[in-house]
């Protein structure tokens, strides 16, 4: 019999595509693009704003709809982060995110995508991506003993 | 410029909806820093389901390449070794800081997390003061 266990696996392939399609069409797999918006100053390129202004509304608005509801579609309870808390870690690494982005001019998903279409820069980086979340892991279980 | 402004606008939409799916269906967000670095260990019953989502963003660039190749074309002038450096430190700075673009950047903010939009204004204006350094550093 089909479980939602099953479900979720097909739900989350399919998102993965659209998501994928969503990336392509807005630009965010063009690192030329990536840079021309974080690089102020003349010449400055403003579109890559817009992907978060067409994503936001569309993803907000169903999120108040759905978050009164008891359950997701295909699973029994909410996995969404409820911690509010600022954090040192919460601040570093996401600055540590920001400089790479600059320096490379991809994001974890874009790389993903770019690297399924063979671009040689995006294999690099997704490679050297589970690099980095390896040592995060090492660097954990160190700073722990 | 107004197409681009456009492409943005509709593909981003595009990513909203997808979110907004996960959501619905899975009940969680969609983080791609999170669920890749899931794929790293193996925990029973959380796993599957990052393995499909990973191999969709994937095989949606494969499909995406062969029809559309000028959406991958990179015209920077990062060198491999740079790219590589990059790599690393999303990786790593990712996971200490629990998200990326999609997260914190898309997710988060669309329900106000007060995490999230710490964290998307700290790597935008980063982001932002590491590429115009760079351009007078390495020239572009």
């Amino acid at each position: 019999m089909f479980q939602h266990k099953h479900f979720q696996v097909i739900a989350a392939f399919s998102v993965g595509l659209i998501f994928s399609l969503g990336l392509g069409i807005s630009g965010m797999t063009q690192p030329q693009k990536v840079i021309g918006f974080l690089q102020l100053g003349e010449g400055w390129d403003p579109s890559l704003m817009f992907v978060m202004m067409g994503a936001i509304p569309v993803h907000a608005l169903v999120y108040y709809f759905v978050r009164g509801k008891k359950t997701p579609l295909f699973d029994s309870k909410w996995h969404v982060p409820t911690s509010r808390e600022i954090t040192k870690p919460l601040v570093i690494g996401s600055a540590l995110f920001g400089f790479g982005w600059a320096l490379g001019g991809f994001c974890p998903g874009p790389a993903l995508t770019s690297a399924g279409a063979g671009a040689p820069s995006a294999v690099i980086f997704v490679i050297f991506m589970f690099v980095g979340m390896i040592l995060r892991r090492v660097y954990q279980r160190f700073s722990k003993s | 410029m107004m197409q681009s402004i456009l492409m943005a606008l509709a593909g981003g939409a595009l990513i909203g909806v997808a979110a907004s799916l996960m959501l619905l269906f899975n009940g969680r967000v969609t983080g791609i820093s999170g669920i890749t670095n899931g794929l790293l260990s193996y925990v029973k019953g959380d796993y599957l389901w990052r393995f499909a989502f990973v191999l969709g963003l994937i095989l949606g660039g494969v499909v995406l390449g062969a029809t559309h190749p000028e959406m991958f074309v990179n015209t920077t002038n990062r060198t491999s070794v740079m790219v590589a450096i990059a790599g690393v430190i999303v990786g790593f700075g990712t996971v200490l800081g629990s998200g990326c673009t999609s997260g914190h950047g898309v997710c988060g903010i669309s329900r106000l997390s007060p995490r999230s939009l710490i964290a998307t204004g700290v790597f935008m204006v980063v982001g932002m003061l590491a590429a115009t350094v760079l351009k007078f550093v390495i020239g572009a």
